[in-house]
């Protein structure tokens, strides 16, 4: 028996939120300090897990399998391949970055962090983890969900008591009831793929591996596959779904948008893929026309509402959907380039996203307004934060030489071998992107500051550097030296792709 | 002849018999003040006699027992075990409740009441489930009206005896059209004598029906459910507690094994699963959306209970191992939430003698550990994991699909988000509202220790069925598999 490091990872946020909770209320720093250490592990852990990741051979590694409940077919059968992989390591980065980013600061001008119990903001914020780990390991259906919808319900909580006083209340219960919605018919969908593997096989089980040749129907697939896929896609931010989640990034504290834009929609976007298009393939084709406009409209429509937001936050909160998008558009080719470009997007875009928030937030914080007229010549005060911006900037853009590009330039080759005017339609919103990256890098941090900002802004903190210094390297080191991730991200399309029949 | 066997079939009822005598003579030895040592020894005596029954009362193959009065299988064990643990919660729940605390007539109520629902779990006579659901019933009316000169436990008290009374005897009227038409009161006989095809069908039909109002009544489905609200925010708190759980759950045991024994052949069932189908669909929906508008925490979960019945007929209709085990497991998961829901209400009206939801902001702050409890009933309320909530609507749902009930789990499904509603709702007054001058620090709310033992252990079961379900999904299915 090998060393249980998926399991392990996947509980350490559980057992940290467990202990986190046993620390008095009034021991503020020592909880901080804690929910650190924890994150650090995390990511280590998840480090360790990437780099030790055979990216020679395609299939399930570490994997591990204890029976849970025999009777009904369900085990804790976990194993990571190459698409997921990456998203746990992007877990354990957003999850160290998070917990960096919401430390605080004591500076009389400036309310940044989690000042107010911190102690259950740290849990709820672990929990959530838990349940996303959960997620991205799971490859038994009734865990996944169990995993899933550990990930949606700390969401309420996380952002209805930490979140923006103004939209708070609306937004989280907006954003929840979206996403149970999704999760509670992807839950009927998977009862029903269940019960259908036992009436063809006699097996009642669970496990994804062995419902991937449990030789679903074609019209069995057809009409199951959009309740399934749509039911998890709601969490991808999918277009005509997507409205809950701008509103949920704005109400959100800075560490839970970052959470939630960073790794969140991996999620749903992760569990369309795995559940919707590995587990019912004909369906997925059948309906490919259909994801792909659905994929199309989100990121031209999304990236054009990003561009007229006058709302720092809001537009961040669009360009998500915008990009989403593209992960959509890359999983709706059902090619080799436009899923490597999309299990690359979901990595560069969730670090390049939780670092956008991360400077919002630090941003807003300070000035305390988030309207993008109102601000102006942040560079002068917070240079570092400016050059993180920029670069998340340009990885949004697809500049070459940052991950965005590795990631966005496979998923139009991708579509364009299936549909070329897609790709073209499709190419519209980079244009639209880098209008509104740059107008916003112009207005926010240079250009004149306003007076009433004068000598009120100070300086990030150290820590609010560090995050994002570690949410910088990885989309350089992608855009300069793409081997450390798409080979990896390879093995886990081959096997996507001998699923679809290799098509 | 009294063989072992016959003893050991109805040795939880006599442990419980024996407890109530104890606590008869016990009782006016204890000075006033004293008085409500009586309920530490009421709840220490259900687990003492849940022990004893587990080590020494525990069933092997299904036989029949007391001349054929009584069935000793793994489903009645079960079921008791349930109860005798609901009683034992609502013992200790009991205790510091100002009017009942001190009462010793109060516990021994209890334990008769859990006499009858053990007995209606285990009856297979049609005789012998009648007064089994009297002994049971009648203790609790006395129980809901306990509180004299209060207008309204002596609301809810007349008002659970007169609809208990009218729909228990339509039931007996049912019960003894069956007799007529099959002759026999055995249910294990029931299923060869009375068919559908002897009597015209829309006449077993109408006989069914008259025997499921009085078990619509027990479980509260719609539209045998409106007296639920009203008595359970009149009857004392613990009380209420237990009609929601146990009392329900006893209704549950009659239902299946009265159904899935005497009339589960396809002639006969189509059209009983087909009602309940419907009346499941409608209890989801009705329960749910009257829920939304209610201010006053007892009431909120008087309409979840209703709704919560909805989810657990999907496993009855689907007429299966499966729905069986579903049902058996859904109980256990919602007997342990709502004597935690209820818990709160009561540990919380004890310290602020408040009960409405808006009185409950700030008590998080107040309470964090009472607020992460609250927390803990309302989210697996919501069939939230890890909680036991999420497993046990899984479960019932996949019997559903499995029985080819799609469009009752779309019901549910969509059901249980409007219900997420509300349960967040109340959650969001627990952790983000305050109280009026935001000086919580100044208003913490004490436990005594009946209520942090009861709270904590329930807590601790919630999550325990939540996440480690194995143990209690396997010992549902050993109970569905003696129905079959």
């Amino acid at each position: 028996m090998t060393f249980p490091v998926l399991s392990i990872i996947t509980f350490t946020p559980l057992v940290a939120a467990l202990i986190i909770l046993l620390i008095p209320a009034n021991r503020k720093n020592e909880t901080r300090a804690l929910a650190l250490a924890s994150a650090a592990f995390t990511l280590v852990l998840s480090l360790w897990v990437y780099f030790s990741y055979d990216q020679t051979t395609a299939g399930y590694q570490f994997v591990e399998k204890y029976d849970w409940l025999p009777a009904l077919g369900v085990s804790l059968h976990f194993g990571v391949d190459g698409i997921s992989a990456p998203l746990v390591l992007l877990t354990g980065v957003v999850m160290f970055t998070g917990v960096l980013i919401s430390w605080g600061d004591d500076h009389p001008h400036v309310m940044a962090g989690i000042q107010d119990r911190p102690r259950e903001f740290f849990a709820f914020l672990f929990i959530l983890a838990w349940g996303v780990l959960g997620v991205f390991v799971s490859l038994d259906l009734f865990m996944l969900i169990f995993f899933y919808e550990i990930a949606v319900f700390p969401m309420y909580l996380l952002i209805v008591i930490w979140g923006w006083n103004v939209t708070r209340e609306y937004a989280a219960m907006k954003l929840t009831l979206y996403l149970l919605i999704g999760s509670v018919i992807a839950l009927v969908g998977a009862l029903a793929m269940y019960m259908a593997q036992y009436q063809n096989t006699g097996a009642l089980s669970f496990d994804m591996l062995t419902m991937e040749s449990a030789g679903f129907s074609q019209s069995f697939q057809i009409i199951w596959f959009l309740p399934v896929f749509l039911g998890f896609a709601v969490l991808g931010g999918i277009w005509p779904f997507h409205n809950w989640s701008p509103d949920g990034h704005v109400a959100a504290p800075t560490a839970v948008s970052m959470f939630h834009a960073g790794v969140l929609m991996k999620l749903g976007a992760f569990a369309a893929l795995r559940v919707g298009i590995m587990l019912l393939p004909e369906g997925a084709k059948y309906w490919q026309w259909l994801i792909m406009a659905f994929a199309a409209i989100a990121v031209v429509y999304g990236a054009y509402v990003a561009f007229v937001q006058m709302d720092f936050k809001y537009m961040v909160g669009f360009s998500s959907v915008s990009h989403m998008g593209l992960v959509m558009l890359g999983f709706s080719t059902f090619n080799a380039d436009g899923l490597l470009g999309s299990g690359l997007q979901m990595f560069s875009h969730g670090a390049m996203t939780a670092l956008f928030f991360a400077v919002v937030g630090m941003i807003y914080d300070r000035a305390h307004t988030r309207q993008i007229p109102e601000l102006g010549g942040m560079s002068k005060v917070m240079p570092f934060a400016t050059v993180g911006f920029i670069i998340g900037g340009l990885v949004s853009m697809g500049m070459p030489l940052f991950s965005g590009f590795i990631a966005e330039f496979p998923i139009f080759m991708g579509v364009w071998q299936v549909h070329w005017f897609v790709a073209v339609v499709c190419s519209i919103s980079i244009v639209i992107t880098a209008a509104y990256i740059m107008r916003n890098i112009r207005q926010v941090f240079f250009g004149n500051m306003p007076e009433k900002f004068e000598g009120h802004i100070t300086d990030i903190t150290v820590l609010d550097k560090v995050a994002i210094a570690t949410l910088c390297i990885f989309m350089i080191v992608i855009g300069l030296y793409p081997k450390f991730m798409a080979p990896m991200v390879q093995t886990g399309v081959e096997y996507v792709l001998r699923l679809l029949g290799g098509s | 002849m009294f063989t072992s066997t016959m003893f050991a079939s109805i040795l939880p009822e006599i442990l419980i018999l024996v407890l109530g005598m104890l606590v008869l003579i016990v009782e006016p030895f204890w000075k006033e003040e004293k008085r409500r040592n009586v309920g530490w020894l009421t709840a220490g005596g259900l687990f003492a006699a849940m022990l004893i029954s587990f080590l020494a009362g525990q069933p092997g193959e299904p036989t029949s027992a007391l001349g054929g009065m009584i069935r000793f299988d793994w489903l009645g064990f079960f079921f008791k075990m349930l109860f005798m643990f609901a009683g034992a919660a609502t013992a200790l729940l009991m205790m510091d409740h100002e009017r009942l605390g001190k009462r010793g007539e109060a516990y021994l109520l209890l334990l008769a009441s859990l006499i009858g629902m053990n007995l209606m779990a285990v009856s297979s006579d049609l005789i012998m489930l009648f007064l089994s659901i009297e002994t049971a019933s009648i203790p609790l009316y006395v129980l809901a009206g306990f509180m004299l000169g209060d207008d309204r436990s002596t609301e809810a008290g007349f008002k659970y005896l007169l609809f208990g009374v009218l729909t228990t005897t339509i039931m007996l009227y049912g019960f003894s059209l069956v007799f007529g038409f099959s002759g026999t009161t055995d249910m294990y006989q029931l299923a060869g004598m009375f068919r559908a095809g002897a009597i015209a069908p829309l006449a077993a039909f109408g006989i069914l029906t008259l025997i499921l109002v009085g078990i619509g009544f027990k479980v509260a489905f719609v539209p045998f459910h409106f007296w639920a609200p009203d008595v359970y925010e009149g009857a004392p708190t613990p009380v209420a507690g237990f009609l929601s759980t146990a009392s329900k759950a006893a209704g549950y045991a009659v239902l299946l094994r009265l159904f899935f024994v005497a009339f589960p052949e396809p002639s006969l069932s189509a059209s009983w699963t087909t009602t309940l189908a419907i009346v499941a669909a409608i209890s989801m929906i009705v329960g749910n959306l009257l829920a939304l508008p209610q201010t006053n925490i007892k009431r909120l979960l008087a309409y979840s209970s209703i709704a919560h019945t909805g989810y657990t007929l999907i496993g009855v209709v689907a007429l299966t191992r499966l729905g069986a085990a579903s049902v058996v497991f859904y109980l256990a998961a919602y007997i342990l939430t709502n004597l935690l829901a209820f818990g709160i209400a009561m540990a919380f009206s004890k310290a602020t003698g408040l009960e409405n939801i808006q009185d409950y902001a700030g008590l998080s702050r107040r309470s964090p550990w009472l607020g992460l409890m609250m927390l803990t009933a309302f989210l697996s309320l919501t069939g939230m994991p890890p909680f036991g909530g999420f497993v046990a609507k899984v479960v019932v749902f996949a019997a559903g699909i499995q029985a080819g009930y799609i469009w009752l789990v779309v019901v549910g499904v969509i059901t249980s988000v409007i219900g997420a509603y509300y349960y967040l709702n109340a959650l969001k007054f627990v952790y983000l509202y305050r109280m009026p001058n935001q000086d919580e620090e100044n208003h913490p709310i004490p436990l005594s220790r009946p209520y942090a033992i009861a709270l904590v252990v329930l807590t601790l079961g919630v999550i325990l069925i939540g996440t480690i379900f194995a143990p209690w999904f396997n010992w549902s299915d050993a109970g569905a598999v003696n129905l079959f």
